[in-house]
């Protein structure tokens, strides 16, 4: 039995039918003729290449033009130190308050039935959909001078647009569903029988999600808040719109990339931007060590189940 | 301890008994009250209430400003230009997207798990980056932007350019669709197939590609959504002229720094409300290609 998680049909060879040799599946056209694979896997590679592994490696390579020196000159300005500090606070702010809305979510949605149930799923993705400069611009609708909220908030000066609340605010808007459409389908796979023994065993709602749920979901929720993290340091379009873009101040790291990027301060623009790069790749490597560990436990569990093959 | 209705988890011999909207659907679990009453606390507040100015500001626009601001030229031609470069994106994404999903999902080669992480770097990488470096790469001097200059094809400060940041977002989604459904193909049907003498391209093209279909559609929706709304990595590459290389939300955040709320609101309305509808519509699309492809 293959310890691989993923069968392939034109590589994997099973063991029982003894017609089933690489040779005879080839000529029972199963695979592509080779030329045929070699032209799409170059078009594949090709496609990546170009609109992927490119634009990253352009990053550095602009970024270290001028050598390792100007480098991390860049990172150390006050402004991109401010610029970090927003970043991480928005995000220290977002992230829990956002996996909390998550867990809760997955809780009504994945553990009952209630009509409305894929209404409310529906609702929950509405940030997805919503292009991230009208995602800021509502909050300027609602807390602006002349918003809703806005003789109000002027009144009691309290700012929220132009400063800190409402890049935070926007940045908890375009990260809403993304803990929650992580969490609710683990949720739901896991069904609704061990909390429900561990119910008539006797434990209380918080024990039953601490004891019982929590561990079975831990992965799934651990992803969603690293996806979470990473738009939340690496959203744009939304906190452009609420920041005002006042240099020290309200600038995240994205924002303080494209100040500098539009005064042509290539390199130092570029040198910002890695501080991000570098953050997706630490996001792709969690992701594929999550879903790695994934396939292991899954691929454990069917090797220990006898599989009932027909002869 | 409340009696309740069966066990959601028992297998489904019997039909769940119809749930009336007052009651949960699972009294043996508690906190249904307390988690539904927060999330739907949460979502109103966080979510809907702001969504909801939208339609409030346009209400107070009256309909002769709302389309005034609306059908301006400028407007117009950011639209044709948003839901014309989405649409060439997703496109292409469809396309290759499905030839990157079927090489990642059948071949083995060196650097497999390289590239299917790299998949979804346009997912983690924030906008702006993705936007500088795109253009650094495509413009005049960039490494792909001089060679292709030679050919006579300019990519940045053009439509082109716009199509090309789109794809680059879109194209986590086809791919990430389709590879499971590849995964889970059934190994026994193509192997039917062939022992019934059908060649490779048949195999492909009546066996393979119809169950494609529905996921296929799912991912080109989802990269045509993110590229409709998509401003970070279109912005620096487009160079923003009006009336050839400016998109829709780049126009919203103009008039927005002209102060023009109410004209930023009714052209952000239109973009909603006519992407919603796009998308409504490939739901609908793609629930009548799965129950063919379930019949046929």
């Amino acid at each position: 039995m293959s310890t691989r998680a993923v069968p392939s049909p034109t590589t994997e060879v099973r063991a029982t039918p003894p017609f089933a040799t690489p040779a005879a599946i080839r000529r029972r056209g199963l695979t592509e003729p080779g030329a045929v694979r070699a032209a799409l896997l170059a078009v594949a590679i090709g496609f990546l290449a170009l609109f992927v592994a490119a634009p990253v490696a352009t990053v550095f390579g602009q970024a270290l033009s001028k050598g390792l020196g100007a480098y991390l000159a860049a990172l150390r300005t006050p402004d991109a130190l401010a610029a970090v500090r927003l970043t991480l606070l928005a995000a220290a702010i977002a992230v829990p308050l956002n996996t909390v809305f998550g867990l809760l979510a997955g809780w009504a949605i994945a553990k009952f039935r209630f009509r409305g149930r894929s209404a409310l799923v529906t609702l929950i993705d509405l940030p997805l959909s919503v292009s991230p400069v009208i995602a800021g611009m509502v909050f300027v609708l609602l807390f602006g001078r002349s918003g809703a909220f806005g003789p109000w908030l002027t009144e009691h000066g309290v700012k929220i647009i132009f400063s800190t609340p409402g890049i935070v605010i926007a940045t908890m808007f375009v990260t809403f569903p993304l803990v929650a459409r992580e969490v609710i389908p683990v949720m739901q796979a896991g069904g609704t029988e061990e909390e429900e023994a561990a119910r008539v065993l006797g434990a209380g709602g918080w024990n039953i999600f601490r004891r019982v749920t929590l561990p079975n979901i831990k992965w799934g929720v651990l992803y969603g808040a690293i996806l979470c993290n990473a738009r939340a340091m690496g959203e744009f379009g939304a906190v452009s719109v609420v920041s005002g873009h006042i240099r020290g101040k309200t600038n995240t790291l994205p924002l303080h990339t494209e100040i500098l990027y539009n005064e042509y301060d290539f390199q130092s623009a570029f040198a910002v931007a890695s501080l991000l790069v570098f953050l997706a790749l630490v996001t792709l490597v969690a992701r594929s060590a999550v879903e790695w560990r994934a396939r292991r436990l899954a691929a454990e569990a069917e090797a220990l189940v006898p599989r009932e093959e027909a002869a | 301890m409340k009696r309740g209705s069966p066990a959601s988890g028992s297998a489904g011999r019997a039909r769940p008994p119809r749930v009336p909207w007052r009651s949960s659907g699972n009294r043996v679990l508690p906190g249904f009250r307390l988690t539904l009453g927060l999330t739907i606390l949460y979502l109103t507040l966080l979510v809907l209430l702001p969504l909801s100015m939208l339609a409030l500001k346009s209400v107070t626009l009256g309909w002769d400003g709302f389309w005034s601001a609306v059908s301006a030229p400028r407007v117009m031609a950011s639209y044709r230009l948003s839901f014309g470069a989405a649409f060439a994106g997703a496109a292409l994404n469809g396309l290759f997207g499905t030839v990157v999903a079927w090489v990642l999902v059948r071949y083995r080669f060196p650097g497999r798990r390289v590239a299917d992480a790299l998949v979804d770097m346009p997912l983690a990488l924030p906008t702006a980056v993705a936007g500088i470096a795109l253009t650094a790469l495509f413009s005049s001097n960039g490494w792909i932007g001089r060679p292709l200059e030679a050919a006579g094809l300019r990519v940045a400060f053009t439509p082109l350019g716009v199509v090309v940041a789109l794809t680059f977002i879109g194209l986590p989604f086809v791919v990430r669709t389709l590879q499971p459904v590849l995964e889970s193909l059934d190994p026994e049907v193509e192997e039917a197939a062939a022992s019934l003498g059908a060649g490779r391209w048949q195999i492909f093209r009546r066996v393979l590609l119809p169950a494609l279909v529905p996921a296929w559609l799912t991912g080109f929706a989802l990269a045509l959504a993110r590229a409709l709304g998509e401003y970070g990595s279109v912005v620096f590459i487009s160079g923003n002229m009006p009336m050839k290389t400016e998109i829709a939300p780049f126009v919203i955040m103009s008039k927005l720094d002209q102060y023009d709320v109410a004209g930023a609101t009714a052209i952000a309305v239109v973009l909603l409300v006519t992407s919603f509808a796009l998308l409504a519509g490939i739901n609908v699309l793609q629930a009548w290609t799965a129950r063919r492809g379930l019949a046929g």
